[in-house]
């Protein structure tokens, strides 16, 4: 076992510690935008925590699901930004300026 | 320090954050971050999968767990309100003595389990060793998973893949995804 495997696990390490930051936001976060972003950062942090510990423990394949939670990480925050701007999952996003949809059946705050 | 005991150390670094967002899903009030929890459940739980070695299970615990059921769940959320209604004091003990001798249930059958990554436990001995010994003659392939998925028992998981596709075609007409009908109307 190499000096470099050593280095991986140290920098693997740190990402837990930072996921472990994104949730604390994730759990006190006081507005949704806030828990909107750490879910996103905590996305990331999975995404290289993956690549990370594929060449700490010599496992190609988890480069292949690191790429997966990248892709799958950007549809679900596209997915409740859509939400939150439009109130619908239905609007097409086509032009930069928001449409007035109609907002959803409940408010959110009652 | 070996391979086994570095999936390990992460291992239990997942089971922790998995734990305290367990108990903030049932704390929290709010469903928009109930939401958004269950999603960072389904990211950790799909990294702890990688940990041990079943990248198949990750996937789909990624694509189904984190990708597609948050954004059911937030459907969803668009027919109900954005709080959740307190619950009494009594129902919390009442799931709790019920949750602790489950729990106790099953801590008592965790002493018969064979030892984590044990080369005589009889998932890997029998049948399974079958599959190891015959795979790479068989079917060619690196990941034995993949092999008895899709070509073992490849009969069995399209018969899955069917019940799966009649399930969302039946929500999806039962919910009126397609945006034609009464839409205007309600």
């Amino acid at each position: 076992m190499g000096f470099m495997v050593f280095v991986d696990i140290a920098v693997a390490l740190m990402i837990v510690i930072a996921m472990a930051l994104m949730l604390t936001r994730l759990f006190i976060g006081p507005t949704l935008y806030d828990r909107v972003l750490a879910v996103n950062a905590f996305g990331t942090k999975i995404v290289l925590f993956l690549a990370v510990f594929s060449l700490a423990v010599g496992q190609a394949d988890s480069i292949d699901i690191a790429l997966l939670y990248a892709l799958i990480n950007f549809v679900a925050t596209i997915a409740i930004l859509k939400f939150f701007s439009y109130g619908s999952l239905e609007v097409a996003l086509h032009d930069s300026a928001p449409v007035p949809a109609p907002k959803a059946k409940d408010g959110e705050g009652e | 320090m070996n391979g086994a005991e570095i999936t390990q150390l992460f291992d239990y670094l997942f089971m922790v954050m998995l734990l305290f967002i367990g108990l903030a899903i049932i704390r929290l009030q709010n469903l928009f971050a109930v939401v958004m929890l269950t999603g960072v459940y389904s990211l950790i739980a799909a990294a702890w999968f990688v940990s041990l070695s079943a990248a198949d299970v990750a996937i789909t615990e990624a694509a189904v767990g984190a990708g597609i059921s948050t954004v059911l769940l937030l459907a969803a959320m668009l027919l109900t309100s954005g709080k959740a209604k307190p619950t009494t004091a009594f129902r919390h003990w009442a799931a709790l003595v019920v949750m602790t001798a489950a729990g106790a249930a099953v801590f008592y059958a965790l002493g018969d389990l064979p030892v984590y990554g044990a080369a005589d436990s009889p998932a890997n001995t029998g049948v399974g060793m079958a599959y190891i010994d015959r795979t790479p003659a068989e079917i060619n392939i690196p990941n034995v998973v993949t092999a008895v998925l899709a070509s073992y028992r490849g009969f069995d998981t399209m018969g899955e893949v069917f019940v799966v596709f009649a399930a969302g075609v039946g929500v999806a007409l039962l919910l009126n995804l397609s945006g034609r009908g009464k839409r205007g109307e309600d």
